[in-house]
């Protein structure tokens, strides 16, 4: 027998730190995986968000640079413009992303700055112990909104992925799935696209991925499958939400 | 047909595997890696695993190869 | 027939960018904020010119983390603001100082706190001295007093920056940013940046022929964080033995010392000429490094003055550190406008007079 499926080498052999469960395992694999696929390891440069993946670089074999929480699409800007032809991803949850880089990743893609970004979406902010998050979904408990979010109180669900798309810089967003083998392989096909459109220049480039926190959802890990499928889609629907290959 | 290597060390028992596995191969088992997580087991005497890798697909923690 | 000097009028902003590029910043991020405008105007076209780049970011914040990029790069990067848009540079000058990266910083000081107004001030002495970030460390504080120092701190800040791998900060105020003054006609001409030496061994810019590597300021691992804490220390410490920078008139036979930074020192020595000519003993101690703060030369400047005035367009911070440096050894007053107010010259004429006949 012959195998088909291993570790990919850009990941280091050692364990992660998250949560059993946890969908970022599955997307660090997935840009490993597409990196080494593309060829691009010796000129990438991955920057790692404040929060779960702060230490991302502990796993990527690849260069990776720490930013302030936020901050990750103002440093990849910094990076992007002085080194042109590396090429240049961050990977932020939905705090670093949606909360307090708001102002970051809105500019950056109105700028259309030729970066890729890897989002993922779990809802919560895992790292600090279950918070609330923008994208946390109405009537959600999590450690901050105890009786569940209620939106008079605590704001509605941000699609800020949505919002980036009224923004002429920004030239792709998809938003994608971990919770199943089916979206997962959607997931893989979608980081490829945004690295690619990076390749080619072709401009601002970002994937949101759904992924599980069973463990500040307070849920089993099929549990957790399940409430992205019945529950999380429907706030935040799958698929291709800006493609300038179309424009 | 197929099979999969399971590194126990790395596993933690999320139990993504178990619940996408096609044929139902992989368990939850009560071995305990150095962590003290129940780590899963893949138990195929029918040999009905076609090396389809949705274990694989889904291991958060790269725990998982895939022979076929 | 007299011999044409050749001169150029420019604003302290300007000349301080184009020594900059001169320096070979060919990275620059800013947002608008008077009195520091002209500075982010002469930038967004000469820096294009010069084959950098330039971005006028959506906050100072975002500038100062744009910068941290291009510096993990290796790139000579740089953004320059006043008060209230340095106050939200403290973050992104604390991680560029966790993870030792070179940057160059700008100040244009203003009147504060708060919004404040738009008049020359001194009041961030203690933020740019002290670091309005979090955690143990130092940037290394220069204070220009003519547009031609503004222009050549900015200059040097770059090499002292990349020397040390620390953040330069140039501070001076909106009067010096924005007033024109004639300077050598081959000040921006003459200035040759040194050979620099390569950033290659540790700067980010993809793992071609070596093991990949990280810049990072997270260090969790037991004792990992004290032993970057204590590498810094070592770093400043020979900073403060070796880049001092400061300017004393009189030494000799001062009785009264006039210390006073920037524009001040300015209006201190045109001051001090007048007493003197009064038969007053008076000198002048100008600090130009504000960190590394020239303590020995004030305390030993002490060993033969009895009495200093502390003249700053603030309430009082850099008094703080020359009592420090000088201890009990003599008394040390304060003379100070804020508010972006100016102390004149018969102000401090009079404090002088009347600490004389003893009030």
């Amino acid at each position: 027998m012959k195998k088909v499926f291993s570790r990919s080498k850009l990941l280091k052999d050692v364990p992660t730190h998250y949560c059993p469960g946890c969908g970022h395992g599955i997307v660090h694999r997935l840009i490993a995986e597409v990196i080494e696929e593309l060829g691009i390891r010796e000129k990438t440069i991955g920057i790692a968000p404040v929060g779960c993946a702060v230490i991302a670089y502990d796993y990527w074999d690849f260069d990776v640079c720490e930013a302030a929480h936020g901050r990750t699409p103002a440093v990849a800007t910094g990076i992007k413009r002085v080194l042109p032809d590396r090429i240049v991803f961050t990977y932020q949850g939905d705090g670093d992303l949606a909360a307090i880089g708001t102002s970051e990743i809105l500019h950056t893609a109105n700028r259309g700055e030729n970066i890729s970004v890897v989002f993922v979406n779990n809802g919560v902010y895992g790292m600090t112990g279950g918070q609330m998050a923008p994208t946390t979904l109405i009537n959600q408990r999590t450690a901050t909104t105890y009786s569940g979010r209620n939106p008079k109180l605590d704001g509605y669900p941000l699609n800020i992925t949505d919002l980036l798309k009224y923004l002429n810089g920004a030239y792709y967003l998809e938003r994608c799935s971990v919770h199943s083998p089916k979206e997962v392989l959607k997931t893989k096909q979608a980081i490829k696209k945004v690295l690619q459109n990076q390749i080619e220049g072709r401009g601002f480039s970002l994937v949101e991925v759904l992924s599980m926190c069973p463990t500040y959802w307070n849920m089993s890990t099929q549990q957790a499958v399940d409430w992205i499928g019945a529950n999380v889609v429907k706030q935040y629907p799958l698929g291709i939400i800006k493609n300038g290959d179309q424009a | 047909m197929g099979k999969i290597k399971i590194n126990k060390e790395k596993c933690k028992g999320c139990g993504l595997c178990v619940i996408y596995c096609p044929n139902k191969l992989v368990r939850i088992s009560e071995e305990l890696n150095k962590k003290g997580l129940y780590t899963v087991k893949f138990e195929d005497n029918g040999k009905k695993c076609t090396g389809c890798s949705m274990c694989a697909l889904m291991c958060p923690d790269f725990a998982i190869e895939v022979y076929r | 027939m007299s011999k044409v000097v050749k001169r150029i009028l420019i604003t302290g902003n300007e000349a301080c960018a184009e020594g900059a590029i001169r320096a070979g910043c060919r990275f620059y991020a800013g947002y608008p904020i008077t009195p520091q405008n002209e500075l982010i105007g002469y930038m967004s076209k000469r820096m294009r010119e010069a084959g950098g780049t330039f971005i006028q970011a959506e906050s100072e914040l975002a500038a100062i983390n744009m910068v941290f990029g291009a510096a993990a790069a290796g790139e000579r990067a740089m953004t320059s603001s006043s008060g209230p848009g340095i106050s939200l540079k403290q973050e992104g000058i604390s991680y560029l100082s966790g993870c030792e990266l070179p940057a160059v910083v700008v100040n244009v000081m203003r009147g504060g706190p708060g919004l404040g107004n738009i008049a020359p001030s001194q009041s961030d002495y203690f933020q740019a001295t002290r670091g309005g970030g979090h955690g143990d460390y130092r940037t290394i504080v220069l204070a220009p007093a003519s547009v031609e120092e503004f222009a050549t701190f900015a200059f040097d800040a770059f090499d002292l920056a990349d020397k040390y791998r620390i953040v330069t900060l140039v501070l001076t105020d909106g009067a010096l940013g924005q007033m024109m003054e004639p300077v050598p006609g081959s000040l921006f001409s003459d200035m040759k940046p040194a050979k620099r030496q390569s950033k290659k061994g540790w700067i980010l810019d993809g793992c071609r022929g070596r093991k990949a590597r990280s810049i990072k300021s997270l260090f969790l691992k037991d004792g990992e964080l004290e032993e970057l804490n204590k590498k810094l220390q070592r770093k400043y410490e020979e900073i403060s033995k070796k880049e001092v920078r400061c300017e004393v008139l009189y030494e000799k036979d001062s009785e009264i010392f006039l210390i006073a930074y920037g524009i001040v020192a300015r209006i201190v020595k045109s001051c001090v000429e007048k007493m003197r000519k009064n038969g007053l003993k008076v000198g002048v101690i100008r600090p130009i490094t504000l960190w590394p703060f020239p303590n020995d030369i004030i305390s030993k400047a002490v060993s033969k003055a009895k009495s200093m005035l502390v003249v700053e367009m603030s309430e009082g911070q850099m008094v703080e550190d020359v009592r420090l440096a000088v201890g009990d050894k003599c008394k040390v007053r304060f003379y100070g406008r804020s508010g972006g107010n100016i102390p004149t010259e018969d102000e401090i004429t009079k404090i002088l007079i009347d600490s004389r006949r003893g009030k």
